[in-house]
């Protein structure tokens, strides 16, 4: 047995203070700097994804505001190329991923029973890198006129084509801030997935073998090996980019023998991975709230999990989808067609399997539920439109347009997003000791699911009607103006959604009721601990014998372990 | 909770070691890393516009190949003078371990030197130079890191500072020192056997 670590007697020894009481700002700010607890990593995670989530979502703001009506001046075209560009990569590397190795640093060693994650330092490291390498990228509106007084921000896309990022054609220094951002966020992500692969392989409690493992911590898992696969690549092709921006080298330049069409495959081999990388967690959020909310077990467990690798092995082949348009051969475009629509085979597996733990469930609805079930329906619109585009000669047709814009956001908001809201609204009780407010979450739900809807779906029929993105503006008269102004009067409604995000996170926190150690009645060991979990999560190390501990410590006459 | 549920439970308890589950991941990651610079050679390989092409400058590393892939014998070597208990033979083959790396490292050193000098082949000259200095240079500096972590092993080792229970600790830096040596095995393949005999086409 383990209890022999607890030593009753035992002082963690601390920083010494910079002469502050607890609770003051300066100590609060010393902690966060020197803390290496995975929860406060955690949290720290997500409350700074949730900062640039603001900043990136008013750039959004203004690209609406600036389509609202044809031929509008408010934001000029090369205003416009940046408010797109750091909207996007801001959105991928500054929000999705922080938020979701804010969810897996706080919730994988607590699930596994273990005290911290393998590498408590490794963690604390992978968290600042991350953070500057956002500071970095937002440092570039100030830094990256340089000597040749030209452009500031990145203005090159989130994909970053070459040979638009040549020193011929992006002057100054703003994508050398781009690419060393990525590079940077590219280091911090690859360290947090080895301490994520490491704890949830060597940390388990006794008992917790991998079929008992919660669904969560598996898709952990499986996204953990994605991203040390995906992202050297693309941390690859930032190093060629430096070299081709710095030494002269000849990787993207077209005139000395290099290819621009290479740096699309090997943008995409990370690019595409990447989209399972940040859809994955919120998989995994869903397997944890659906169960629980229905009263059920999850339907299927192994096929789940045997759904979630196929998942990653099959994105790892796919990533020339997003580049049918470039002439490749038919063979290649047929290869990757398939593939793609491979993919629908196992996410398909996933949702009849959501579909069939509520069915015949006992469903209660509350914020993590509602979240949940729109998630469900929003991400079925964005999987069939996605098995659209994997037809070749149906991209080549829509590729560039609004129908792709629409896709992709119904893809990580109506996906990504809701799954994220309802992950907070899950466990910030367990976070932070108190129930979020459920009037208020309902606003919440309800203007911000209209909200997205009235902005996305009609950018699907502007892209029918052949709207190219990235556009700064365009003429009236063309059947477009209908759509983008829906489209822009939907953004409000989404707007005062977050802002009664805000407001529930807030009001909760100080008025909210105190949620106690299990307030959902829920089965995973998160909820064995006390709400906020103590600094070392456990005080006795828990034993499990089933894939629901908690349902066997609260029904010792119907246990689990006696039917698996 | 342990009453209710202490009964079913595996008495023998064993998951791998973090260090070993970490190091196998660090050496996935970086061949994927790697995977990637190889690829873009490959890709480019016959389509230069200017010269010098890889068959007029390049010439088979024979001593610095069997230098590097000698040495991870002489790593194994260490290790089991290690688990005996001999102390001086761990130095001893640890010593020579380094000087095989570092006869590496020299030769890399020189080969660029001629290639720059003698036969003006930058990273800017054409595809062939952009990615054979950063092929080799990704290796060479994964060689550097190594031999800085061997060089601080003996240097700790020297100084009694590398207790006994800390053998895991250096079995792990010779699996990284392996993962070295077979990324050049990949490496030589492709830039001094398949390259050199690779027509240019344009």
């Amino acid at each position: 047995m383990n209890t022999d670590i607890v030593d009753e007697n035992f002082e963690m020894p601390k920083p010494q203070p910079i002469g502050q009481e607890r609770g003051s700002l300066t100590r609060i700010a010393q902690e966060m700097v020197f803390t290496v607890d995975h929860k406060v990593l955690g949290l720290m995670y997500i409350a700074s994804g949730l900062l640039f989530f603001v900043v990136a979502g008013v750039m959004a703001v203004f690209i609406r505001l600036q389509l609202a009506v044809p031929g509008n001046t408010m934001v000029p075209p090369d205003v416009f190329n940046r408010l797109f560009t750091m909207h996007g990569t801001a959105m991928v590397f500054l929000v999705g991923m922080p938020i979701i190795f804010g969810f897996a640093n706080y919730l994988v060693p607590l699930m596994i029973g273990a005290r911290d994650m393998a590498f408590p330092r490794l963690n604390a490291f992978g968290f600042w890198v991350f953070f500057f390498s956002g500071i970095l990228l937002y440092f570039s509106y100030l830094g990256a006129p340089g000597l040749y007084a030209a452009g500031s921000a990145p203005d090159v896309g989130w994909f970053a084509y070459a040979p638009l990022t040549g020193r011929a054609f992006s002057r100054g220094h703003s994508t050398d801030y781009w690419t060393l951002s990525l590079l940077l966020g590219g280091i911090g992500s690859m360290v947090t997935s080895v301490n994520i692969i490491v704890t949830a392989v060597c940390l388990r409690c006794k008992g917790m073998t991998l079929g008992r493992m919660p669904l969560f911590v598996w898709l952990f898992l499986v996204v953990a090996f994605l991203v040390i696969i995906a992202v050297p690549p693309l941390s690859a092709c930032q190093i060629m980019l430096i070299l081709d921006r710095y030494l002269g080298a000849r990787f993207f330049d077209t005139q000395a023998g290099g290819s621009a069409v290479l740096w699309q495959h090997f943008f995409w081999i990370f690019g595409h991975p990447e989209v399972y990388i940040l859809i994955l967690p919120g998989f995994a959020i869903a397997s944890e709230v659906i169960p629980v909310f229905s009263r059920k077990p999850i339907f299927g467990y192994p096929v789940m999990v045997a759904a979630s690798v196929m998942i990653a092995f099959i994105s790892l082949g796919v990533w020339a989808h997003h580049m049918f348009s470039v002439g490749m051969t038919s063979l290649e475009n047929t290869f990757f067609a398939i593939s793609t629509l491979l993919v629908a085979i196992p996410t398909g597996i996933k949702i009849f399997n959501w579909i069939g733990t509520m069915y015949g469930g006992k469903l209660r609805f509350e914020l993590p539920m509602l979240f949940c079930l729109g998630f469900l329906f929003q991400f079925l619109i964005a999987g069939l439109t996605g098995v659209m585009l994997a037809i070749a000669p149906w991209d080549w047709q829509l590729t560039d347009s609004y129908f792709v814009v629409a896709h992709f956001h119904y893809v990580l908001i109506g996906g990504l997003l809701y799954t994220i809201f309802a992950g907070i609204y899950y466990w910030y009780p367990k976070a932070l000791g108190k129930m979020p407010d459920w009037k208020l979450g309902l606003w919440h739900f309800v203007l911000f699911t209209v909200g997205f809807h009235i902005t996305f779906f009609p950018q699907h029929i502007a892209g029918f009607l052949g709207m190219p993105r990235r556009i700064y503006t365009y003429e009236a008269g063309r059947g477009w103006d209908l759509w983008n102004l829906i489209s822009s009067i939907g953004v409000i409604f989404q707007v005062a959604g977050i802002l009664f995000f805000v407001l529930n996170l807030i009001y909760s926190y100080i008025w909210g009721k105190d949620a106690g150690d299990d307030p959902w009645d829920a089965w995973s060991l998160e909820w064995a601990t006390s709400s906020p979990p103590p600094a070392y999560n456990f005080e006795t190390i828990p034993e499990v014998r089933s894939r629901r501990p908690l349902w066997d410590l609260k029904h010792p006459e119907d246990p689990d372990w006696k039917f698996e | 909770m342990s009453s209710a549920t202490a009964t079913a439970v595996p008495t023998e308890w064993k998951l791998p070691s973090t260090r070993k589950v970490a190091v196998i991941t660090l050496i996935l990651t970086e061949s994927s890393l790697f995977t990637i610079f190889l690829v873009a050679y490959l890709f480019y390989m016959g389509k230069n516009l200017t010269h010098p092409y890889p068959n007029e400058v390049l010439e088979f590393p024979v001593l610095a190949t069997i230098a590097l892939l000698s040495s991870s014998f002489t790593i194994v070597f260490s290790e089991m003078a290690l688990h005996r208990g001999s102390k001086l033979w761990f130095h001893l083959w640890w010593a020579i371990t380094i000087l095989l790396g570092g006869y590496f490292l020299w030769f890399t050193g020189a080969e660029w030197h001629h290639l720059i000098y003698k036969e003006n082949l930058t990273v800017a000259t054409n595809v062939f130079g952009s990615t054979f200095y950063s092929l080799v240079g990704l290796h060479a500096s994964h060689v550097i890191i190594g031999l800085f972590l061997l060089c601080l092993i003996l240097i700790l080792s020297l100084l009694g500072k590398v207790p006994k229970d800390h053998t895991e600790h250096i079995e792990m830096i010779s699996w990284y020192w392996h993962f070295v040596d077979a990324i050049w095995v990949v490496v030589v393949t492709v830039v001094y056997i398949i390259s050199i005999r690779v027509p240019n086409v344009t």
